[in-house]
């Protein structure tokens, strides 16, 4: 069984190999230290395919595809900001003033795809190759290419995530509720997800 | 039947003459043939099949034939989680046995819904759609619980009057014996219960508190 090359090299190895990729590593600071990399829409594909059928690497397999929700979040930080103020003399001179400034960081869609090598004998326990694919945002513009193409077992997997999270994969061939009925319109996974009255507890009516 | 009646039955059969009422006998034979259907949903389901066998051996109490068809079951012994999707399929099912027929809701899911009913996918109860006869807790309940839920179900065919305003379902015109099946809605299955199984102890129907 031969180690994987670390984050770094594969975005090295990427980046040379199919010419134009944005490749982002995303790092992971827990003991694992299981770095992912971000992909970029356009050249999904071509990199999937790159990793797949690169003699060294052969990542053959993918084992799971996820999704994760991350909601829009406001950042607050404070700016020391220069502003004329009238000092306690009734003068006014210029004087360094805190300010908390609040950004919108809009929230996002992620799709995690782990990869192992068959051929080379790469598998678990040894961490898997992990790649992300972002949406812009939660709402409607909620598209990721698919990568069912690339590797078959994507395909239910996919539908999974499209289900339960609403992450719509271009190029699916089949893309349908797998969980869920027909017909249903929420996506039970993700965070602000609210569940239907009848979870609440029940009374007798009078 | 009255206590005179009874002491008299007790007197002949001490001098050695058996006597019965055609309800006794009835509801003797009834409760003694009660076949359940080949249905199980999770985890309890395989209680349910240990039940069955030798060392529980279900057939003590004339219950060993499960049947394949809802069409010859008495029995619908509603055995694990009912995700909101299996849901109509369960009552669909109940509609479809002949009366008389009962209902065993075995384990908590199958009553409340258990450790899934924060879930999204999981019915809370199947009590909600169908009426039940005996509720089982436990998770999942073991073999003897089922058994004793069984031997509860029996006594209870056992005490049924054939006539009068309590008579069991199957002999009173009046009252359905198929329930309306959910279907599936854009949030949850419509409607969430059926008012008219779904009451609390004193008979009255639960309601939600919004």
């Amino acid at each position: 069984m031969t180690a994987l090359p670390t984050a770094e090299d594969l975005k090295a190895q990427i980046e040379a190999g199919v010419p134009g990729a944005m490749v982002t590593i995303v790092p992971n600071g827990s003991p694992s230290a299981q770095d992912s990399l971000l992909l970029d829409h356009e050249h999904a594909r071509a990199v999937a395919l790159f990793l797949r059928d690169h003699p060294d690497l052969r990542l053959d397999f993918c084992s799971l595809v996820t999704g994760v929700d991350w909601l829009d979040t406001e950042l607050t930080e404070k700016v020391k900001v220069k502003k004329l103020a009238a000092g306690p003399d009734g003068v006014e001179t210029e004087q360094e003033v805190e300010e908390t400034r609040k950004t919108k960081v809009p929230g996002y869609l992620e799709a995690v795809y782990h990869l192992f090598s068959m051929e080379k004998k790469h598998g678990p326990p040894s961490l898997p190759v992990v790649l992300r694919l972002r949406t812009a945002n939660r709402s409607d513009r909620n598209h990721v290419p698919s990568l069912t193409s690339v590797w078959r077992s994507c395909e239910f997997q996919e539908r999974e995530a499209f289900d339960l999270y609403g992450i719509v994969f271009d190029g699916h061939p089949d893309l349908r509720r797998i969980l869920m009925w027909e017909g249903f319109e929420d996506h039970p996974m993700r965070k602000d997800y609210v569940p239907p009255a009848d979870d609440i507890l029940l009374e007798a009516r009078p | 039947m009255a206590d005179d009646l009874k002491d008299l039955k007790l007197e002949l059969s001490k001098n050695g003459i058996f006597t019965t009422t055609l309800e006794e006998l009835y509801n003797w034979g009834r409760r003694n043939s009660v076949w359940p259907l080949t249905f199980g949903l999770a985890c309890c389901a395989i209680e349910m099949i240990a039940t069955t066998m030798a060392r529980y051996d279900l057939a003590r109490f004339g219950a060993e034939v499960f049947r394949p068809s809802p069409r010859q079951a008495d029995l619908i012994i509603v055995s694990g989680t009912v995700t909101k999707k299996m849901a109509p399929q369960v009552v669909r099912l109940y509609n479809q046995m002949p009366e008389p027929k009962y209902v065993i809701a075995m384990g908590a899911c199958a009553i409340s819904g258990g450790p899934f009913r924060d879930g999204y996918n999981v019915l809370k109860g199947i009590d909600r759609y169908i009426p039940v006869d005996v509720h089982i807790p436990g998770c999942p309940p073991r073999p003897e619980a089922l058994i004793h839920a069984f031997m509860t179900l029996q006594k209870k065919i056992e005490e049924q009057a054939l006539r009068g305003e309590s008579r069991p379902r199957h002999l009173n015109a009046d009252l359905p014996s198929e329930f309306p099946v959910p279907e599936f809605g854009a949030h949850g299955l419509e409607p969430a219960q059926n008012d008219e199984v779904f009451l609390n102890e004193t008979g009255n129907p639960l309601r939600i508190i919004q």
